[in-house]
């Protein structure tokens, strides 16, 4: 197989679409949590605190969400068919909530009266709440793998498989994470009242994500086996559940410390690590077949052409860095607390 | 006996199997249908309206005439509209390809899932990053760094339109490719990449498409500030902003004739039987009629209209003699079902046009004898024309698609082949109700915030003084700061 680097190209775009969701983790993540904390904010200038450091970002943030499925669909499109028409069901209403919760962010600030305040409220709230939810639910199920039989058949029912205990587990893992690394993003761009909020709320999230993590991966050493392999096959591939140990313990000693940046820093580490962890649990397999490996998604079965993962592969060589430097260009241009101004939300 | 109650009882299952895979076909089509005529109503507009928005900020900076400001000040409010039900609405069509079409994203994702990833990283990013700067980076950036950032944002538009259209062309004129695999493996596969891009109909698509989006911009602006005209608001900035919104469309509904032609021509050469729906010939061997407006009949296999005898003929053949392939001509199985829909999509496209490029020339006819804004006519007609532009470019691509069946790629694979086996029609119900739910929601929304920024209007010459007022407590905030 033709190789780059010492990779095969199959391995390469698995690297590069686990980047890009790993981006958009980090990104929608914080996002996405500090979305989950709306609520609990009771104050209005708190709300509008919260929504004003999401409102200029969140659009770009989904950019991420786009250019990974774009990646995905070009480069794994068997398993982007896959995985999108077996999930059908949790993922529609994923797009409905993202749909909702754009709205949300957009709409509440148009109209003065508070009803209207209030229902934008909760909208943006439980949507971004099962959004967090939902992706760690549809990781869950991915780790997992579906009934996937001959020629890409679906021999399952498709509106109860995704909702089961593991799923479940990781959808509140995730949701956890996603608070946490919410609340540190809140800390870092807001003053006063819900600043203070924020650090209690963010040891409250941060201590749960931790107890589901554990809780997770004790369940995979028992249940799942088969995602330890590449862990056990490969001693260095151990240094990452480790990492994230210490990346969330890092995350505790820097809040401790109040240096929020880092600690929002290390957030976004570890919720790389995590996708890190993911990967290295599936790896090479995308999408294991509860019926029969033979029908396994794996990276190799799944790839477009190489030619075609060639020519994606200079895109992402061309565009990568243009976008990493014009994101980095608008978080610097909105650096800094949030403001409100007559342009806000 | 038994042997005969089992055949029956067998041709029985599979006839249901095939009426649930025909409802699973057509509710998928329906949901695609739904999903993408919604998203089409804001990139158009988002589009168009970039191009304003960049012509006001350029007169801006070369004129330093506030008015320009306040105009590219209000119009950015109402393309953030716009932009952001595009964004929502599109991240879920650039996902319905796998929910509900995942034969058919196997077959195409060498292909269309490249060029869907161009679209994302050169385009989507470009826009989405910049668009920060547009919305809040007024106060925060030099006018200089806006402009650019709302150049950015602009260029990424047309940019992301390039990829699309050059995905759904290669669908409709497939070119450096190869099949790899059989059955349900079959695929494509790129063998040149730029043949794919360039393939013989993306780049007069593209450009038809762009004019398309030029024009929704254009009309929006100028049905807005007419009706400033009537209430006798903002008179002065609405004014200048009709006289250059009728220029970008006077120009774009000439130049629109000239691409849509060209259009038609490469579907002459490429997709006889799309063209022989377009207009309704059914004869296999004889010279065609063009049609400005008619009604097929189906069963009958005849066209009723207005007509220019041999139109057709000479637009494809360039001699009004020369026959043109009739749907007679073509196999059942290998031509559009829905002749007189695709017939009336494509002509009212077509009237619209027509109607743009007279109104659009009548208006610059009136602007040159001065009496632009006297006739209260004019106005209304302004007013209301806003939903001509959107009306055609929904009609364009139902024509184009509709017209393509029963090809999701021509020639290569069928509709009918392409959609998901794992989704059920009650799967699929559940997810079309959901959609019109929350887009019907989601219009009256836009309709209403739409209609609150319009009835605010742009800021003018009072605003002015309390405009500069806070701009001098920024300074004086940033002098005490670097203090």
């Amino acid at each position: 197989m033709e190789a780059f680097l010492g990779l095969d190209y199959p391995t390469i775009w698995f690297l590069v679409v686990g980047g890009l969701f790993s981006g958009y983790g980090i990104l929608d993540g914080f996002d996405f949590g500090a979305g989950a904390w709306h609520l609990f904010l009771k104050k209005e200038e708190s709300r509008r605190l919260a929504l004003n450091a999401v409102g200029p970002v969140w659009d770009g943030n989904e950019v991420w969400l786009v250019i990974g499925g774009g990646a995905l669909f070009a480069g794994f499109p068997v398993f982007y068919s896959i995985l999108f028409s077996f999930l059908y069901i949790p993922f529609i209403l994923f797009l409905i909530f993202l749909i909702f919760r754009g709205i949300a962010i957009e709409f509440r600030g148009k109209e003065p009266m508070q009803w209207w305040k209030n229902a934008w409220d909760i909208a943006y709230c439980v949507s971004s709440i099962l959004l967090a939810f939902s992706l760690g639910l549809m990781a869950g199920n991915v780790l997992q793998g579906l009934p996937i039989g001959k020629d890409y058949s679906y021999h399952g029912d498709a509106l109860f498989d995704f909702i089961n205990p593991f799923a479940l587990l990781t959808g509140f893992t995730t949701l956890f994470l996603f608070m946490a690394h919410g609340a540190i993003f809140l800390i870092l761009k807001t003053k006063g009242l819900i600043r203070m909020k924020m650090k209690a709320y963010l040891k409250i999230s941060m201590g749960l994500f931790i107890v589901l993590f554990v809780a997770t991966s004790i369940y995979i050493f028992i249940y799942l086996p088969d995602l330890t392999s590449f862990i056990r096959t490969n001693e260095w591939a151990l240094i990452v559940p480790i990492l994230v140990i210490l990346s969330i313990a890092n995350v505790t000693r820097l809040n401790a410390r109040k240096k929020f940046f880092k600690a929002f820093i290390f957030s976004a580490i570890t919720v790389a690590l995590m996708m890190g962890l993911v990967a290295m649990e599936l790896y090479p397999v995308l999408l294991r077949s509860t019926i029969h490996p033979s029908y396994d998604i794996t990276i190799y079965n799944a790839a477009a052409s190489i030619k075609t993962l060639k020519i994606m592969l200079i895109f992402v060589a061309i565009g990568g860095p243009l976008v990493l430097s014009y994101t980095i260009f608008v978080y610097k241009t909105f650096s800094g607390k949030v403001k409100i101004d007559e342009h806000s939300y | 006996m038994v042997l005969k109650l089992n055949l029956i009882i067998v041709k029985f299952v599979d006839y249901f199997k095939a009426l649930k895979k025909l409802e699973t076909e057509i509710l998928a089509r329906i949901q695609f249908a739904l999903t993408i005529s919604f998203h089409y109503i804001y990139p158009p507009l988002s589009i168009g309206l970039g191009l304003l928005m960049v012509i006001f900020e350029t007169l801006y900076l070369k004129t330093k005439n506030q008015d320009y400001h306040h105009l590219a000040h209000f119009w950015t409010k109402i393309f953030a509209l716009t932009f952001g039900i595009g964004v929502v609405t599109g991240i879920v069509m650039e996902f319905e390809f796998g929910t509900n079409w995942a034969v058919y994203s196997r077959y195409v994702g060498d292909i269309f899932g490249s060029a869907l990833a161009a679209e994302g990283i050169f385009a989507f990013a470009l826009e989405s990053g910049f668009l920060g700067i547009l919305l809040f980076g007024w106060n925060r950036v030099s006018p200089k760094v806006h402009w650019f950032a709302t150049l950015g944002v602009f260029l990424g538009s047309m940019f992301s339109a390039v990829w699309i259209v050059v995905a759904n062309s290669w669908q409709q004129t497939p070119r450096g490719y190869k099949i790899v695999g059989e059955g349900l493996h079959a695929r494509a596969e790129i063998v040149d990449f730029w043949a794919m891009v360039f393939n013989p109909s993306s780049v007069d698509r593209i450009l038809h498409v762009w004019f398309g989006c030029f024009l929704a911009g254009a009309f929006l602006v100028l049905s807005v500030h007419a009706y400033y005209l009537i209430k006798k608001r903002h008179v002065e900035i609405s004014k200048m902003a009709i006289k250059i919104a009728l220029v970008v469309a006077t120009i774009f509904s000439l130049a629109q004739l000239v691409m849509g032609s060209r259009s038609a021509e490469v579907v002459a050469e490429y997709q006889p039987a799309k063209l022989a729906a377009l207009e309704g010939i059914y004869e296999e061997n004889e010279p065609a009629d063009m049609y400005l407006m008619g009604w097929v009949d189906e069963k009958n296999e005849k066209v009723y209209g207005i007509s220019v005898p041999g139109g057709l003929s000479f637009l494809t053949h360039g001699d009004f003699k020369t026959p043109v392939k009739g749907l007679k001509a073509f196999p059942e199985d290998e031509k559009p079902s829905q002749v007189n829909a695709v017939f009336q999509f494509y002509h009212v496209m077509i009237v619209i046009g027509l109607f743009l490029i007279a109104l659009t020339l009548y208006s610059c006819f009136l602007w040159w004898k001065g009496k632009l804004f006297d006739k209260k006519h004019l106005l209304y007609i302004f007013i209301f024309s806003v939903f001509l532009p959107q009306i055609a470019n929904q009609v364009g691509w139902f024509a184009a698609e509709m017209g393509r069946q029963p090809w999701v790629v021509y020639g290569l694979l069928r509709t009918s082949d392409a959609f998901s086996e794992a989704v059920t029609a009650n799967q699929i119900l559940f997810s079309i109700i959901l959609f019109s739910i929350v887009y019907i929601f989601l219009f009256i929304l836009f309709i209403y915030i739409l209609n609150k920024k319009i009835q605010k209007g742009p800021e003018d010459e009072s605003d002015d003084l309390d405009m500069s007022h806070e701009h001098r407590e920024e300074i004086a905030e940033v002098l005490m700061r670097k203090n």
